[in-house]
């Protein structure tokens, strides 16, 4: 009897929770988040101050950065919005259609969360290269993509496409088709069942898949650098810019751009979280009436 | 009738587009890897991997992975632990700590140890003169990797054994279980799917890291390359069979890896209601 008492005595380490192991935990715990995220978030964050305010402002008046976010941002943005329609046809069609080799489609949905990006980006190089198999008759009706902005949508649109699939899936599965019969019966036109009833429901997945496929695709390196071309001002995206300042020994510009990155990408999710709130809120209130 | 009709013609519009997108946005890129590796035939392809530098390769990604995987684990655990059991203040930051490696950028996530260790960082020149090397080194390389991979194992863990309380694991310290006896006899086999699933989920990501190892490594083919950056510097050598035929072997290993975790994933879908009452009887 006397094991277990002193055990919870030395274990105990706040009043009323009689669970061991607390204090333990805790101090594990906050040594390795402080260790692994905290300490090199800190340096993040102080870094580009370090040397004055000087290398910072110098940074904020570098046009070459500007244009490397705004290409960042704006492919990403695309991307994400391009792969909206691709990835509700894909849910509709894995949860309604009783899709022939359904399984399978589903397994190839998750390929691009399988295959490292070094890899994706490679082969999507020379899939849309000037020899390539799409590349090839794509160039033959004067649209090129690999080496330019295109191409960097083309990766991302990749990339993003899960988000998208796997948001909406879920909740096409809880909605009912009785609903759309429903609709179908009173006389509405499949244009309106789908944008008057299915799409007002999927709203708010829609959004939280595009702003996941967006967030990814910002700070995205791997599946792009290879197809972008990576010309200054016309393919070259803000994490490339990153790793170009770094190999010119420019720690601080380098760090400059991380940090506009982060903190402009955070910006960009709080509009995309407060976008979710606001069509879940609506989705509600539209129930409501 | 006439929108039944409708209907069915939608529907078939709608599966037609579906093979058109996994056709050609899921199935063509995997193929041309598999054709660009196999371009000159099977045995120059195997060929390539027998090279000194591709070996030297597979072996570091092999370690940072399994490095990685141990101390994320071990760390994941005990967080996911934490966070589950018990409710303290400045609970909630500890939560948002955690998922902020997954929304950074991979090459930001590679800066910021360059920041701390590289030559211009904070320690850089102390640990020069020490001569210990992180950056442009193995270290640097399993850092970047643990930050990247440093969420999966207690997110996959923390919604599970949250769910699951915390009553069991009473049961067990008043029947005089010591901590590590509840969290390997009770705590770990309850969870015992998601904390495989989480495991695989590192794996996978550690090996194909690219962006973070990228920054922190410099590049030393036969000493600081890992497969995703061998595949890189072979494929802007212009020796496309050795790159590919390299990105395919990275590619089904990380592919094994997802697809093992969506089985145990299916399995601990069905599961979790007989653990519980098992562990609650126990």
């Amino acid at each position: 009897m006397l094991k277990p008492v002193h055990a919870l005595r030395v274990a105990w380490p706040r009043p009323g929770d009689p669970l061991p192991g607390f204090r333990f935990a805790l101090i594990t715990t906050v040594f390795w988040i402080g260790l692994i995220v905290a300490l090199p978030l800190t340096a993040l964050i102080i870094r580009p101050w370090q040397e004055g305010t000087g290398a910072m402002v110098a940074a904020m008046q570098d046009s070459r950065m500007f244009a490397a976010l705004r290409i960042s941002f704006t492919t990403a943005f695309l991307a994400a919005l391009l792969d909206v329609p691709l990835g509700i046809i894909l849910a509709w069609s894995l949860v309604r259609a009783h899709l022939p080799g359904r399984r399978v489609v589903d397994a190839l949905i998750d390929l691009p969360f399988a295959i490292p990006t070094a890899v994706t980006g490679i082969t999507l190089a020379t899939l849309y290269g000037p020899q390539g198999w799409l590349g090839a008759p794509l160039k033959y009706l004067g649209i090129s993509v690999a080496y330019t902005a295109t191409g960097i949508v083309v990766a991302l649109m990749f990339v993003g496409l899960p988000f998208i699939v796997r948001s909406v899936e879920p909740v096409l599965r809880e909605f009912p088709p009785e609903l759309e019969e429903a609709a179908g019966l009173l006389g509405a036109r499949p244009w309106q069942i789908l944008t008057r009833v299915a799409l007002p429901t999927l709203m708010p997945a829609i959004v939280s898949g595009f702003g996941l496929a967006f967030a990814r695709g910002i700070g995205e390196y791997g599946s792009v650098i290879f197809i972008a071309g990576n010309q200054p001002f016309r393919s070259e995206i803000a994490p490339l810019l990153i790793v170009v300042r770094l190999q010119e020994f420019d720690y601080a510009g380098a760090t400059s751009i991380a940090f506009v990155l982060l903190v402009a990408s955070s910006v960009c999710l709080a509009g995309v979280a407060w976008l979710r709130r606001r069509v879940a809120r609506g989705l509600i209130a539209g129930a409501d009436s | 009738m006439n929108a039944a009709g409708d209907n069915s013609m939608i529907r078939w519009g709608l599966v037609i587009a579906t093979y058109l997108i996994v056709g050609l946005m899921l199935v063509l890129p995997p193929v041309v890897v598999l054709s660009e590796a196999l371009r000159e035939g099977i045995g120059p392809a195997v060929a390539t991997l027998a090279d000194p530098d591709a070996v030297s390769a597979f072996r570091l990604t092999l370690e940072m992975t399994i490095a990685s995987v141990i101390f994320n684990t071990i760390f994941g655990v005990l967080a996911a632990w934490l966070i589950s059991k018990y409710r303290f203040p400045l609970r909630g930051l500890l939560v948002a700590l955690i998922e902020i490696p997954i929304s950074i950028s991979p090459v930001v996530a590679g800066l910021v140890w360059l920041l701390l260790f590289g030559t211009q960082g904070w320690w850089g020149t102390a640990l020069e003169r020490m001569h210990i090397a992180v950056a442009f080194a193995p270290p640097g390389i399993l850092l970047a990797t643990i930050f990247v991979t440093f969420p999966y194992v207690a997110r996959t863990l923390l919604p599970l054994m949250e769910q699951q309380g915390r009553d069991v694991e009473e049961a067990a310290m008043l029947l005089g279980a010591s901590f590590w006896q509840i969290l390997f006899y009770v705590t770990l086999p309850n969870a015992r799917w998601a904390l495989l699933s989480g495991i695989l989920l590192t794996t996978a990501r550690a090996m194909g890291e690219f962006g973070a190892v990228s920054v922190v490594s410099g590049h030393i083919p036969g000493l600081t390359e890992t497969m995703p950056l061998h595949i890189e510097t072979l494929y802007n050598g212009y020796q496309s069979v050795a790159a590919f035929t390299m990105a395919a072997l990275l590619a089904i290993m990380a592919m094994a890896t997802v697809w093992l975790r969506s089985v145990f994933e299916a399995r601990a879908l069905r599961l979790p209601e007989p653990d519980v009452q098992e562990g609650g009887r126990a």
